[in-house]
């Protein structure tokens, strides 16, 4: 994967690749706070934050500890331990320096540990073979592209309870059905970049 | 719409009702409060692996696996797990369960773990069995803990094994990769394997199911 640039992967990590609608990361989050734009955007900005470091530093801790001590095999529990300490420590920063973001954001900071998302890029990561440069891009790519498709569908959400949705349709169901129309508009960008 | 309020990932706030005993644990897991239909946890790997049926049940499986094996030690270890770091323990215990599934099926199911890809370790993740442990196993015995793991598990099985029968059949026209459909008269509907195709099909299973359950018709009438 040496020869593809980040950009590249950043534009497709929005884009072709969306990290919600092409590999379903991070779902559990999003049906909960998809009801509202403005808490679908305060995850989306705690989750391109933590996304972004944490990838950075799992690459650290995997290419310099575990591939040299050949432990590759702990890398799951490794990472999880990694995105919570990252979590708990971005917590008491943030509330010990800046109390307004952590009102803004802070409620949101615990979830993000269980977030898929944030450990399953980390995990493609590993397994697609990039170099720090295109996880770090990777990273920030996957954060925004998943921040993109829940802000999208909050506002669908939110005009829907105006709609007249069939009666089992109501709540998940029909949620999961323009989710995956969207997951259709979405595909319109494939073959605008191209990575594996 | 109290129903909706309970989409919320079970670690973070929204439990399950969990005072069965043996046959009712097994019947709450498996129908009344189908991890997947019901709570709607730990639906990425329900849509991320079920465009074929062969991965849907492998998948099921593991969360077999991981569900008994850690509610079991989750149960064993209540007494002495303090309660400020208990989450930790989970997790840990969770990990270990997953590392070992995962390494099983690289040993011995090559091309099986290829497919799966990063979804077996996003099991760690997966708000079902964190949810168990945390609703569950933390306040019940050993033998109870590993029924109710294995009720959801199995709730959370069958799920997959439904999705990915269909997506499989509609999608290639074949089932755990032999052809039952014709070739001849039969045009597979390609979107059924791609994405968009997940959420429809499993948007489309929960309706199903709250029509059987009546669920929406009771709560929705005052909304």
């Amino acid at each position: 994967m040496g020869e593809v640039s980040p950009l590249i992967i950043l534009v497709a990590a929005i884009f072709t690749n969306n990290i919600l609608l092409a590999n379903f990361l991070g779902m559990c989050s999003f049906l909960a706070v998809s009801k509202r734009i403005d808490t679908a955007a305060g995850l989306g900005a705690a989750v391109i934050f933590v996304m972004t470091f944490t990838t950075a530093i799992n690459y650290g801790v995997y290419h310099h500890v575990l591939v040299p001590t050949g432990l590759t095999f702990l890398s799951f529990i490794i990472f999880i331990a990694v995105i919570a300490a990252f979590v708990q420590f971005v917590e008491m920063f943030v509330e010990r320096f800046s109390p307004a973001l952590y009102h803004a954001l802070g409620i949101f900071l615990p979830l993000i540990t269980v977030n898929c998302a944030i450990l399953g890029v980390s995990l493609f990561m590993i397994i697609r073979n990039y170099t720090f440069m295109q996880s770090v891009a990777f990273g920030f790519g996957g954060g925004v592209g998943w921040t993109l498709a829940i802000v999208l569908i909050a506002g669908l959400r939110q005009k829907m309870r105006y709609s007249i949705v069939p009666v089992p349709f109501k709540g998940v169901a029909i949620a999961m059905v323009i989710t995956g129309v969207m997951a259709m508009a979405f595909m319109g960008f494939a073959g605008m970049v191209t990575i594996q | 719409m109290a129903h909706n309020d309970q989409v919320v990932c079970a670690t973070c706030g929204g439990s399950g009702p969990c005072d069965g005993k043996g046959r009712e644990t097994l019947r709450a897991g498996v129908w009344v409060t189908n991890p997947v239909s019901v709570q709607v946890l730990g639906i990425c790997s329900a849509l991320a692996v079920t465009n074929k049926l062969e991965n849907s049940l492998v998948m099921g499986a593991a969360l077999i696996f991981v569900g008994v094996g850690t509610n079991l030690f989750v149960s064993l270890l209540r007494n002495v797990t303090p309660r400020r770091i208990r989450m930790i323990a989970e997790v840990a215990i969770i990990a270990t369960f997953v590392i070992i599934f995962d390494q099983i099926l690289k040993a011995y199911y090559w091309e099986m773990s290829k497919q799966l890809g990063p979804y077996v370790g996003l099991i760690i993740t997966n708000c079902i069995i964190m949810g168990r442990a945390e609703a569950f196993a933390l306040s019940n015995r050993p033998v109870v803990s590993m029924l109710d793991g294995l009720a959801n598990g199995l709730g959370y099985a069958v799920v997959l094994g439904i999705i990915g029968f269909f997506r499989e059949l509609v999608g290639t026209g074949a089932l755990f990769g032999h052809q039952v459909l014709g070739a001849d008269w039969y045009t597979p509907n390609q979107l059924m394997i791609l994405a968009p195709g997940a959420f429809i099909a499993l948007g489309f299973l929960i309706a199903l199911y709250n029509a059987i359950t009546g669920i929406n018709k009771l709560e929705g009438k005052g909304s």
